[in-house]
């Protein structure tokens, strides 16, 4: 590759995400490596300026959650994939990281064994197969990439294929994680069964419930996601975006000029999976626990309402949804438990039958004038001879 | 043969004086101060075995027999009999004074009342006296056996009596008599008898050659029918998920071919089924407690209608809005199916609730021995297959159901031409939710009924319509109850879990191979 192509696409990375998007993923990087830490670790708790443990951790996990809706955005706004099984990619990078963890508790557990207790507690002797080299943080993390990557090619293939798409294509996603959800409760599958793995200690040596390592597993969060809106940002704007809208809107007619739409579906359907891999390995430090209930259809279902929330195809807004959805959780969750899920169902019909393009798709409608300066010249580039050169 | 009619024989002759009274010498022992004195004589009338020696023992067990001189009576209320001739006594005789037993001679009483119930005039009482007979029997209780075995005329019976008689005789001393015994336990057919069996094929257990041999043949002959009777029961109970399956599949089916809409509110409506039930049998418990059999036959309307209801409103108000967009319909009836479960939670609570089978519907066939269907289940079958050919009927036979399969087709064309395709779509919608009403009812049957009952047949049921393909009732059907039958089979080889994931990845290989299983799509998702 010479030097001017290779300057040219960092320019069109740059180029895909607007200045103001800079601007604002400055301010959030700002707020999180700087402001947030500062907060929580030199202001004395007693001050109001303080943030607690329990705000860093709610916020870190709100930011893994935000990434796994872009990653899910853009599969179903871009594409028109509709996943119901993103809970299980997000479950399998935390299980994998997870493995780490366990190994890293060393002999400060209940029983105080080599293996962890659920093990003892089963009476095993030795790891099984699937836990090999764990202990090397390395290759857990290289789990992390590698479990969500390799399942969600081997379904995608499968599935894509045979040409499943559309509704199918979604309840055949929810029944396989249904089913990974039932093989995981199961003790003999080797990671935990009902309780999962929790109870962790420290985390590449360092004590994982200290508060720096609660602000630098944040910080790490908030970095993920925002590389994650980066990304997927470029990728949308660059010709294969283009393509994807193409299967999106009219997957038969891309087939008639030429196109394989299955490699297309195949290439963003994994990176949308490993890139909830990694927000599930950063989720579980942060949480302290990972079980299958994770797995379970309901959770990746919300994943899709937090995306629907915020406004399809717009990767930013789904990020949004995550974050509302899940602040207004945590307060019903507090305040009234028993009307929380009245909500999320309402929330479910509501935003489908009058918010179809979701908050994004409102505030756009609200302030047309804006719309207007949004669509840049670059809008008008899209057509068929370019996205085929 | 020989010795069983000879057996019949005696038992006859014995016959007319156990009808008239009881040796009155029998009784003697049982004012004994001494307990073995009461044991043994407990003992002889055990032996003695007849309705007479089983009513003098039961009144011994409950304090009721009395004692006067030396005559026995029996307290029955406020009326007084005599134990020995029958004859009633118009007022209690002087010094009559009740019999008092201890713990000890109470736990003989009870063991001797429960062999003696196979003298009883029920015969549900007596089959299950001859099986627990069958369970635990020893070498004394061989002439109560004969007894039984001589004025017992039911088959099922006759048939435990005959096997409790054989492993009673395996502890003879005679080896004709064991060969006998274990030739008649090869028509046997319970786990006990093989472990029987097979304690006898070794030669440590049993000295005669002979006897282990045949011993060996008839342990085939059980472990064969053993094997039989596993794999009917597992084929009838497959079927009797899959005729679940069916119901609420069917109701997926009709609305997807019809509209393009998948329902995720569908298993809720399964559960709106159930409580139905569950709302008619507490009515009838208040309201008709005589009736209380027939409670789920009025539940069926209500069902129905319970369900229906909530289809039409919930096509009016939601999905009617979303025909055009698939995706998002999942979206709108999941947030629908929360609202509905939660809605559950909050009128009936977050437990299960209890439906109880009525007394019809309960008990088994027994079309093997070991092999029984239960009864609540061949309902469910047959109510299926009734409701699966009032829908065909109603699709093919009905000036509706026409209109259904236009709208299916072309729902332009059949626009212009005069079907009313919104009222259509409504009324398949609820057509659909009906059915899954009825489904929910069946299933109040076999398994709990709680708020999220709908969401554990939701995932079995959309792969019932993805291999079935839609709009194709013959789909469905070989599709459910093919699923019934191989999840059944799988469990018992790995595991309920294990079955649950190989059905899934046939079902992801299946549409590899044939991808018009799913591909037969009509209705507005054909575009592609």
């Amino acid at each position: 590759m010479d030097p001017s192509a290779r300057r040219s696409l960092l320019a069109a990375f740059l180029r895909a995400t607007p200045r103001a998007g800079w601007w604002g993923l400055g301010m959030a990087a700002g707020l999180a490596f700087a402001v947030v830490p500062a907060l929580h670790l030199w202001v004395p708790v007693s001050s109001p300026l303080h943030v607690s443990d329990y705000t860093v951790a709610v916020a870190g996990k709100i930011a893994c959650y935000a990434t796994v809706a872009v990653a899910l955005d853009l599969v179903w706004g871009y594409a028109g994939i509709l996943s119901l099984g993103h809970g299980l990619f997000f479950a399998l990078g935390g299980y994998a990281f997870g493995m780490y963890l366990m190994r890293a508790i060393g002999r400060d557990g209940v029983y105080h064994a080599d293996l962890p207790d659920f093990m003892v507690f089963l009476d095993w002797k030795a790891y099984p197969w699937t836990w090999a080299g764990t202990q090397h943080a390395a290759w857990a993390l290289a789990l992390v990439v590698l479990v969500p990557g390799v399942v969600a090619l081997v379904f995608g293939w499968f599935a894509f294929r045979s040409r499943i798409r559309g509704v199918y294509f979604s309840i055949i996603t929810q029944a396989l994680t249904y089913a990974a959800m039932l093989l995981f409760f199961r003790n003999a599958t080797g990671f935990g069964g009902n309780n999962g793995f929790t109870d962790f200690k420290r985390i590449f040596g360092f004590p994982i419930s200290a508060p720096g390592t609660r602000v630098a597993l944040f910080a790490a969060s908030v970095l993920m996601l925002l590389a994650t809106l980066v990304l997927c940002r470029w990728l949308v704007e660059s010709p294969f975006g283009r393509v994807l809208r193409a299967v999106r809107d009219g997957e038969s007619r891309l087939r008639c000029l030429g196109y394989d739409p299955l490699r297309f579906k195949l290439l963003v359907w994994t990176l949308s999976a490993v890139l909830c891999g990694i927000a599930g390995a950063l989720y579980v430090p942060q949480v302290g626990i990972i079980n299958p209930s994770e797995m379970s259809p309901a959770n990746s279902i919300e994943i899709a309402i937090w995306v629907a929330v915020g406004g399809r195809g717009t990767l930013l807004g789904a990020a949004l949804g995550a974050v509302l959805v899940n602040l207004a959780k945590s307060w019903f969750t507090q305040a009234v438990p028993e009307l929380w899920l009245f909500f999320l169902g309402a929330l479910f019909v509501a935003v489908t039958l009058f918010l179809p393009d979701g908050v994004v798709g409102l505030l756009r409608k609200l302030r047309p004038a804006r719309r207007a300066r949004a669509a840049r010249p670059a809008g008008a580039k899209g057509s068929i001879e370019e996205v085929v050169a | 043969m020989t010795s069983r009619i000879l057996l019949l024989v005696l038992g006859l002759a014995a016959w007319p004086a156990l009808a008239t009274s009881l040796d009155p010498t029998l009784l003697k022992g049982l004012a004994a101060d001494d307990s073995e004195e009461k044991l043994a004589a407990i003992g002889r009338l055990t032996a003695e075995a007849g309705p007479e020696a089983a009513a003098v023992l039961s009144a011994l067990a409950d304090g009721r027999l009395q004692m006067a001189g030396d005559r026995f009576l029996i307290a029955d209320g406020d009326k007084l009999r005599d134990a020995a001739t029958g004859e009633a006594l118009p007022a209690a005789p002087d010094g009559a004074d009740a019999i008092i037993i201890n713990n000890r001679v109470r736990r003989a009483l009870q063991g001797s009342l429960a062999v003696l119930r196979v003298f009883d005039v029920d015969r549900k009482v007596r089959l299950e006296a001859a099986q627990a007979l069958g369970e635990a029997v020893t070498t004394d209780l061989l002439p109560v056996l004969d007894r039984a075995l001589s004025r017992e005329k039911d088959g099922g019976v006759r048939e435990l009596l005959v096997l409790a008689r054989a492993r009673a005789s395996l502890r003879s001393p005679d080896p004709a008599v064991r060969l006998a015994a274990v030739k008649a336990l090869g028509s046997g057919a319970t786990l006990a008898v093989k472990a029987q069996l097979a304690t006898v094929t070794q030669a440590g257990n049993e000295p005669d050659a002979a006897v282990r041999e045949a011993a060996r043949s008839s342990l085939a002959a059980v472990e064969r029918r053993l094997l039989l009777a596993d794999a009917v029961d597992r084929v009838f109970s497959g079927l009797s998920l899959g005729s679940i399956l069916l119901l609420a599949a069917l109701g997926l089916a009709i609305t997807y071919g019809i509209m393009g809409v998948i329902n995720m509110a569908h298993g809720e409506l399964l559960m709106i089924g159930a409580y139905a039930g569950y709302a008619v049998q507490v009515f009838f418990a208040k309201h008709l407690p005589g009736g209380q059999d027939w409670y789920v036959v009025a539940a069926v309307p209500v069902a129905f209608a319970a369900a229906f209801l909530a289809g039409v409103i919930m096509e009016r108000i939601v999905i009617r809005h979303l025909y055009h967009r698939p995706l998002e319909s999942l979206l709108a009836t999941w947030g629908l199916s929360l609202l509905l479960i939660q809605s559950a939670r909050v009128t009936f609570g977050a437990q299960n609730v209890q439906v109880a089978n009525p007394s019809w519907m309960s008990g088994a066939v027994s079309i093997l021995p070991s092999a029984v269907l239960p009864w609540n289940r061949i309902v469910i079958v047959a109510f299926s297959v009734a409701v699966l050919t009032v829908t065909w009927l109603l699709l093919g036979r009905t000036r509706l159901g026409m209109f259904m399969r236009a709208v299916t087709q072309n729902r332009a064309m059949a626009g212009c031409v005069g079907v009313p395709t919104g009222r259509v779509d409504t009324l398949a919608f609820g057509l659909g939710a009906g059915i899954a009403g009825l489904g929910g009812l069946a299933l109040s049957q076999i398994s709990n009924v709680g708020p999220d009952m709908g969401q554990l047949y939701i995932v079995d049921s959309f792969m019932v319509v993805v291999l079935g393909g839609v709009g194709q009732l013959a789909g469905a059907v070989l599709a459910a109850l093919g699923l019934g039958v191989a999840s059944k089979f799988l469990e018992g080889v790995s595991g309920a879990v294990l079955a649950k994931i190989a059905v899934l990845a046939f079902v992801i290989i299946f549409i590899q191979k044939r991808p018009q299983g799913l591909f037969a799509l009509k209705g507005r998702l054909s575009e592609g």
